[in-house]
């Protein structure tokens, strides 16, 4: 049945170098509709960039991007256009300092998408009730934990209604008793139908809601398949090694 | 001593027009140098090589200078030289405006620039145009931030208009020592010019202080 469902995202071939450092390698994966996958590696493995070439918030030397079918990479004067239906939550959360928690979550409707105040506002106020936060609207940034910084962000990123929503590490700056608020979110949102791509080294969360795993070291995908087969049964002895080596930092939480 | 007390009192209400002219300076000099310092700054942060180079250049020239030359140079020089028949008093805004754009530029720069580079990915990635961002994101805080440094600016330029005196502003230390070779009472004069430039200095520094904690964000450089 799911092979029916239409392809999200398509990411082929791609490439990207900081002067001689080449950061990936030549990387391709597509998402369907509705389905969560996890990005797992060792730090400098070029994980973040990735996510970034996607929003072309970095722009790849080569390769080609697709969101349903049309391609992002070749419609450079576009490409606010795309971003806005191409969600993304950071690892440092990134919020607006000097807007209220419901200003953060308005500001991209209003400006971008030139929405009426009034209907951003209700919009707003929506998403800030879907993770949870409709208490805390006016509060500011400095003025909430972690934890709520990050569903905040994923509320602004939500407000776009975004075909794909670009998780960046989301809970890798968080107190550790605060994580799990912030995958509660997540998880939601994956039942929910959202289609996600998820950087993350909690390795818990990804058994439980990933639709696939990819394993990447050294700019290249090593190893991809469903949680199970990555957990027991993965291609390479390093992947095993790296899942064994993360699972006994972080332990299996959110299992 | 009475006497002293009477020169200052009847020469008050003409040093205090002086107060209407050297305010008027000091704004629109601030002023002129807000609009044009703001976007130097934006475009030495975010403009390609030759904006960031031709606005190094133009603040290393201002601020290479002593006023006094720059307002000679400028008025006596470049602004007949171009034609334009401008009043000591709009010169000396000009003159005094230009370079307080290029201590402003930096100080707005000093200030986008502490400001993390996150927030600009944040809102280009929910579709923001470079420039959208940096009017609803970039420049609201930064100019928050700028307001003690600008402050500085204002104190600075105040206390330089005095130096217009030398092409013949009619601002307070002109009318000051017209005051005093009429009077050959050059003291209490000079101590009353002292005085108004010392309560104008603290109370524009007081007013920019109370901005500063109208716009201050709820809960940001506190304790949680």
């Amino acid at each position: 049945m799911k092979e029916n469902k239409k392809i999200v995202l398509r990411v082929e071939d791609i490439h990207k170098s900081y002067g001689k450092e080449k950061i990936l390698k030549g990387v391709s994966f597509q998402i369907k509709k509705g389905e969560t996958k996890v990005i797992i590696g060792p730090s400098g493995s070029g994980k973040s960039t990735l996510l970034r070439c996607i929003n072309q918030l970095t722009i790849p030397d080569q390769g080609k991007i697709f969101l349903e079918n049309e391609e992002v990479t070749r419609h450079k004067k576009e490409i606010n256009q795309f971003r806005q239906k191409m969600g993304m939550v950071f690892q440092d959360f990134n919020l607006f300092d000097h807007l209220t928690a419901l200003k953060n979550v308005e500001i991209g409707l209003i400006k971008v998408k030139k929405m009426d105040k009034k209907e951003a506002k209700e919009k707003a106020m929506e998403e800030l009730k879907q993770v949870g936060l409709e208490k805390q609207a006016n509060l500011y940034p400095a003025q909430l934990s972690g934890g709520q910084k990050q569903r905040v962000s994923i509320a602004r990123a939500l407000a776009m209604d975004p075909k794909v929503i670009l998780f960046d590490e989301p809970t890798s700056a968080l107190d550790p008793e605060l994580i799990g608020e912030v995958l509660e979110v997540i998880k939601n949102l994956a039942m929910g139908g959202m289609t996600m791509v998820v950087v993350t080294h909690e390795m818990g969360f990804a058994r439980s809601v990933a639709n696939e795993i990819i394993f990447m070291e050294d700019g290249m995908i090593k190893d991809q398949g469903t949680p199970y087969k990555m957990f027991n049964n993965p291609e390479h002895e390093r992947t095993r090694k790296f899942l064994y080596k993360i699972t006994e930092l972080y332990g299996k939480s959110e299992e | 001593m009475n006497e002293n007390l009477a020169v200052i009192y009847q020469s008050f209400p003409y040093l205090i027009r002086g107060v209407i002219i050297t305010v008027g300076l000091v704004m629109g000099a601030l002023g002129f140098g807000f609009v044009i310092g703001t976007p130097m700054a934006v475009g030495q942060v975010y403009g390609n090589k030759y904006i960031s180079g031709i606005i190094s250049f133009y603040v290393w020239f201002f601020r290479g200078l002593p006023v006094l030359v720059l307002l000679f140079l400028f008025y006596f020089g470049l602004f007949s030289l171009l034609g334009f028949n401008l009043s000591a008093f709009t010169a000396a805004i000009l003159v005094l405006g230009l370079r307080s754009a290029a201590y402003q530029s930096q100080i707005f720069r000093g200030s986008i620039q502490s400001l993390n580079e996150g927030q600009m990915l944040a809102a280009r990635s929910i579709g923001m145009t470079k420039v959208e961002a940096i009017w609803n994101i970039i420049l609201p805080q930064a100019l928050r931030i700028s307001i003690p440094g600008w402050s500085n600016e204002y104190a600075i330029l105040l206390k330089d208009s005095a130096i217009t005196y030398a092409v013949g502003v009619m601002e307070i230390l002109t009318r000051a020592n017209f005051v005093a070779t009429r009077t050959y009472r050059p003291m209490p004069i000079f101590l009353t010019c002292a005085v108004i430039f010392i309560i104008l200095t603290y109370g524009g520094v007081k007013l920019l202080d109370l901005l500063e904690n109208k716009v201050k964000i709820p809960g940001y450089g506190e304790e949680r």
